[in-house]
């Protein structure tokens, strides 16, 4: 076996995975404020508003950026669920179902901005918008995953059934895009292309790539977060959980 | 002792237990039934309006009617253990499972495809597109079938699962319904439903070929 | 958690050397994060009944579902059949043994001859049974045409226990097979595991009870429940 996949057997063990990610969240929390701070701030002030939308375009720098993290999650859950039920891995089940309540809050966002950036471009909260309408189908799938797993009261299963509609959503969804695509162009909606057809100027792009990347490290931190809480809970009854909230109870089960 | 033989016997003995239980299988034609009979009452009988919606209307009753037998699929089988025995044959879980969904399709969804015309015809269609209407439940109905059948078995084992599976497959049922409605739509417009059929063809092969993998992943964890 | 009673369970048995049929090594099982099994070991030898005793609770149904692969491993364990790996979701390995739940796997809807029909067709059958004959033997004659939702709770439990009389198979997993029955039923169930292991079969089963299996070869085995 080669360091690497070393390394990720190591990571399966969920002491490890605990420890690993404990040092690793400060700084990716760290990295993001910064990031975030860099971007919004580029972003919001300093660059320059829109000849056509003013200022009300600014909304992409958190719409643009939620919209992509949306499904990045989606497909990151989907790998992690993956990977939990082929080699039956406790922590990738975790880290799975850590990721989904993150990808629907970023869903809910993206839809959440673009009905408020729709108001003064649309002149209404909500069009029956391609684009918005697959936003919305996948903010139900993930609500499906999220209550499904909440449902089923042993863990493991729950995660790994959980797992499996998310897989069935994945092959799903670039269906549904497709057929939501297809359906607006019948109906001749008002798809309007968010990022419009023109090479977007350095300085609206610099920021937005500051928020895709600042929206990728709040991700990581807090799926990790996430990931190790719920291991604790799972794991209450391990030795290691017990010493690693500082519980060390001589006689329990290790 | 041989895979079709057992097969066999599992669809025929769901067919025999349906034909038991004739108000199970006459539920979703009835509701379809009713429900259209709704619309024009509370949508008033003006005939353009009728015509324009019946793609749509028909459709979704159609696709409600479905999913509201679908929850008895695999409920009775894990009550009273039949599910084990299927599980623990030497039968490969995936080709029982679609044997299941192909007997719960003869039930639910044929007699809906059946019915779904003489709605039309009440709703003002032309003959063509009827026609168009009937392939497109006949191409449609078994996907919502498939699909259903991966929700159901992932939440047949909880409590309150039957309304906790219009969140599973919901979501999934949209490509469904918009590719059907279109092809509806376009023989409506006078245009030609294929690209639609064509699609809905295509996605039911995909269906019934990949969900059997998935209705026995769920099963399995619903037993276990 | 579980304790042979007396020496360990493969040396307890009588007799000379004889082929070990199913033999389970280091079982272990959680739910809801409370180890349930842990350790087990055991040996079911031809033509030997053994009966594992234990509380409700104790994991006596869950040991039996890991067994048949209804519950999957958590952690790898070891289980060989004859010398050889035994995966019970492997389809060479289901067809060797049959399984009898608590939930008895009938239909309420079809008669009693109908549900036997079905697990002839769906599992194979012996070819020296008949759906009929399989009745008789577990005192349903008569009721052939009789839905199986109209039966007795014990009718019940005789109808399953006609379907181990009717398909083949060597070991016989049965979860709870006294409950519910009468004396007579109780015979019924010795005599059909007396039959099974005369033919060299073999049969692991549980109870929470005090029945000792009238048959001539068995042996017990103990096992605790979980105490928090």
């Amino acid at each position: 076996m080669n360091k690497l996949t070393l390394w990720f057997h190591k990571l399966g063990s969920p002491e490890y995975f605990y420890r690993f990610s404990g040092k690793l969240i400060p700084w990716l929390a760290l990295a993001c404020t910064v990031v975030l701070g860099w971007g919004l701030y580029r972003g919001l002030f300093v660059a320059p508003p829109d000849y056509q939308q003013g200022d009300s375009y600014r909304i992409i720098f958190i719409h643009v950026p939620s919209a992509w993290m949306s499904l990045f999650i989606y497909v990151a859950m989907c790998v992690s669920g993956v990977v939990g039920i082929v080699w039956r891995i406790k922590v990738a089940e975790i880290v799975a179902m850590a990721s989904a309540p993150i990808g629907a809050a970023f869903t809910a966002i993206t839809l959440v901005t673009g009905a408020l950036w729709g108001r003064p471009m649309w002149g209404s909260y909500w069009v029956w918008d391609a684009r918005l309408t697959s936003e919305l189908v996948l903010l139900f799938i993930y609500i499906g995953v999220i209550g499904l797993y909440q449902a089923i009261e042993d863990r493991r299963s729950a995660a790994r059934a959980a797992s499996i509609l998310a897989l069935v959503g994945l092959v799903n969804i670039p269906i549904i895009h497709f057929s939501v695509e297809w359906w607006a162009t019948l109906h001749q909606g008002s798809t309007v292309n968010l990022m419009g057809e023109n090479a977007i100027h350095p300085s609206m792009l610099w920021p937005l790539l500051a928020m895709a990347l600042a929206t990728k490290l709040f991700y990581a931190f807090n799926v990790l977060q996430r990931a190790r809480v719920m291991l604790l809970d799972q794991e209450s009854n391990k030795r290691w959980a017990q010493r690693a909230i500082g519980l060390d109870m001589p006689g329990s089960a290790a | 002792m041989s895979l079709p033989r057992a097969v066999l016997a599992l669809l025929l003995r769901d067919l025999r237990l349906a034909l038991r239980r004739r108000s199970e299988m006459l539920t979703p034609v009835l509701f379809l039934l009713m429900v259209a009979t709704l619309f024009p009452l509370g949508l008033g009988p003006d005939r353009d309006l009728l015509v324009s919606i019946a793609p749509g209307v028909i459709w979704v009753i159609s696709l409600l009617a479905c999913m509201l037998s679908l929850s008895l699929m695999f409920y009775a089988d894990l009550e009273d253990g039949t599910l084990d025995q299927l599980i623990i044959s030497r039968w490969p879980l995936p080709v029982l499972a679609l044997a299941k969904v192909g007997a719960h399709w003869l039930v639910s969804g044929l007699p809906v495809v059946l019915v779904a015309p003489v709605v039309a015809v009440a709703y003002g269609l032309s003959s063509e597109t009827i026609g168009v209407m009937a392939l497109s439940l006949l191409l449609g109905t078994p996907i919502l079938s498939s699909i259903g059948a991966i929700g159901v078995s992932l939440s047949v084992g909880l409590r309150r699962g039957g309304m906790f599976l219009s969140l599973l497959v919901l979501p999934l049922y949209v490509p469904v319904i918009i590719f059907a409605t279109a092809a509806v739509t376009a023989s409506l417009e006078g245009f030609s439903p294929a690209a639609s059929l064509y699609l809905l063809a295509a996605m039911l092969v995909l269906a019934v070929t990949t969900a059997p993998f998935a209705i026995a992943a769920g099963l399995r964890i619903s037993v276990s | 958690m579980m304790k042979p009673l007396g020496q360990p369970a493969s040396i307890a048995t009588p007799s000379g050397p004889r082929k070990t049929l199913l033999q389970v090594h280091s079982l272990f099982f959680q739910r809801n994060q409370l180890t349930i099994l842990e350790n087990v070991q055991l040996t079911l030898d031809a033509g030997e009944v053994v009966l594992i005793r234990g509380e409700n609770g104790s994991g006596k149904s869950t040991l039996i579902r890991l067994l048949t692969g209804l519950v999957p491993a958590q952690e790898p364990f070891e289980v060989s059949l004859d010398g050889e790996r035994f995966d019970p979701g492997d389809p060479r390995c289901q067809v060797q043994f049959q399984y009898l739940g608590h939930n008895l796997g009938l239909k309420d809807n079809l008669t009693c001859a109908e549900n036997l029909k079905f697990y002839a067709d769906f599992l194979g059958r012996r070819a020296d049974v008949t759906v009929q004959g399989a009745l008789n033997a577990c005192g349903l004659d008569g009721y052939q045409y009789s839905e199986a939702g109209r039966l007795s709770a014990g009718q019940r439990k005789r109808l399953a226990l006609a379907r181990l009389l009717l398909c083949p198979a060597r070991i016989w997993f049965l979860d709870e097979p006294y409950s519910n029955l009468d004396a007579e039923g109780i015979t019924l169930v010795d005599r059909l595991l007396q039959r099974h292991i005369s033919e060299d079969g073999r049969a692991l089963m549980t109870s929470h009870g005090t029945f000792v299996p009238q048959v001539s070869n068995h042996r017990e085995l103990e096992i605790d429940g979980w105490t928090p």
